[in-house]
């Protein structure tokens, strides 16, 4: 499960390729994260980016190349890194008859997070108490999203994995996110998300573009870098 | 095993909010009762299998309280929080057994009672320890086989119809059990209660063997391979 991976990487792909269902989602991705890096992921629909994240979460087998992720060998076991990581998906997972709360507080009691934890993790995502206490199913989708955020940021990662997490989200949930992913950056965590907008990668350090399951390009911002 | 609890008291809120036990199965499961009485038409005939219509009644329920089950799962892909969160997919299994038992448990003790009223079923002295154990054991024997079952189905397309395909062949041996041991219990002539005993046995092996398969199973069945 060791490595020979420099400490100060999180990330550190190789010629990964990932079939699924015979096709390769992802054919050749060679690059690394390091740690408290914030990377967007761009390209179009279909290219491998979800894929690419659910692989880093260990949620996808590894078909062929190298995959070390937070130290771990995903050849040698997938599931080692799941303490390690935090996945927010295209759909926000949570439990359309529980209470935005109950949904934060059910991740909170998977990984040992208090009830502090919760409280200020629904704080800091503007959920108020009417919000809060109301069903999942019954919110908007930008409501939604932040519980689902909410649910992550009590998960207390060490690597962020977003696919998409701006979708659905006003303009002052998508600020506040910026400042919660990068305030999670300057607190040690590494953050890569999935984007389709070109605005919302204007703020960010690294932009890695994806086209046919391969990488295009791997360009660091020189202007409006958010940190 | 705070994480199986921690699953097991999720999926009880869920349905103490949504009364889908009360609104729709119970009611379901009382009907096939009144249903089979009416269609058998013969008071000693009924008396002589209301065990076995007991227990076929919970099987039919079964598989609405475990697609249910899943279907919270699946609806928002809450499944891979569930494994993002890192939960070792035995406790998944045992969390999600543990919720499906509480609910058949109280679904049983409804279909007895109405067993009692209904078809004039009588239980007592040494028979309520029988009757209370075989619905202990045959309960988490449809919980485990239940679970697994569910998960087997869970991403399949027609799932609805699968689940009893799949279970109900399955649960076959434990019906026999059940229904004999719960013949027993009510007082039947055709079997004393030493062999309602050794039934009882029976559904016990069976719920280990279900409950080692399950928690041993439930991992490749939950894990995307592709």
């Amino acid at each position: 499960m060791t490595n020979s991976v420099a400490s100060d990487t999180t990330i550190h792909l190789s010629n990964v390729v990932v079939a699924l269902g015979g096709f390769p989602a992802l054919a050749g991705v060679t690059f690394g994260v390091g740690r408290g890096e914030l990377v967007a992921l761009r390209g179009a629909n279909g290219t491998g980016k979800s894929t690419l994240l659910r692989l880093c979460a260990g949620l996808v087998p590894l078909t062929r190349g190298a995959a070390v992720v937070a130290g771990i060998d995903l050849l040698v076991n997938r599931v080692a890194v799941r303490p390690h990581v935090g996945l927010l998906g295209h759909r926000n997972g949570l439990y359309g008859d529980l209470t935005a709360k109950q949904n934060v507080q059910f991740v909170a009691d998977l990984v040992g997070a208090t009830a502090s934890d919760v409280s200020s993790a629904l704080e800091r995502l503007g959920i108020d108490q009417r919000v809060a206490s109301t069903q999942a199913s019954l919110l908007s989708a930008g409501q939604r999203r932040r519980t689902a955020l909410a649910a992550l940021v009590v998960r207390r990662a060490q690597l962020w994995l977003l696919d998409e997490p701006h979708a659905g989200l006003d303009a002052a949930a998508r600020r506040e996110l910026d400042v919660i992913l990068r305030d999670a950056t300057a607190s040690g965590a590494t953050v890569l998300y999935t984007t389709h907008e070109i605005d919302q990668v204007v703020g960010t350090p690294r932009t890695i573009t994806l086209d046919g399951g391969c990488v295009a390009s791997d360009v660091a911002s020189t202007i409006g870098s958010a940190r | 095993m705070n994480v199986a609890l921690s699953i097991a008291r999720k999926d009880l809120q869920i349905e103490w909010r949504t009364r889908m036990l009360v609104a729709r199965v119970v009611p379901f499961a009382l009907l096939v009762m009144v249903l089979f009485a009416v269609a058998l038409d013969s008071e000693p005939l009924v008396l002589r299998a209301a065990a076995g219509l007991v227990w076929l009644a919970m099987l039919f329920s079964t598989m609405l309280v475990v697609q249910r089950a899943f279907d919270i799962e699946t609806a928002d892909a809450a499944i891979d929080t569930l494994l993002a969160c890192a939960v070792h997919p035995a406790r998944v299994f045992f969390g999600k057994a543990l919720a499906l038992f509480v609910q058949l448990f109280a679904l049983v003790v409804v279909l007895v009672t109405a067993a009692i009223v209904l078809y004039g079923v009588t239980v007592s002295g040494s028979r309520v320890v029988l009757l209370v154990t075989v619905v202990i054991s045959a309960t988490s024997g449809l919980a485990l086989v239940g679970t697994l079952y569910g998960a087997v189905v869970a991403n399949m397309n027609g799932r609805d119809s699968l689940l009893p395909l799949l279970a109900l062949p399955v649960l076959a041996p434990l019906l026999i059990g059940a229904s004999r041991a719960t013949e027993a219990a009510f007082g039947s002539q055709t079997i004393d209660m030493a062999n309602g005993w050794a039934w009882v046995g029976l559904l016990g092996v069976y719920g280990i063997v279900f409950g080692a398969a399950g928690s041993a199973a439930f991992s490749p069945l939950t894990e995307s391979d592709s």
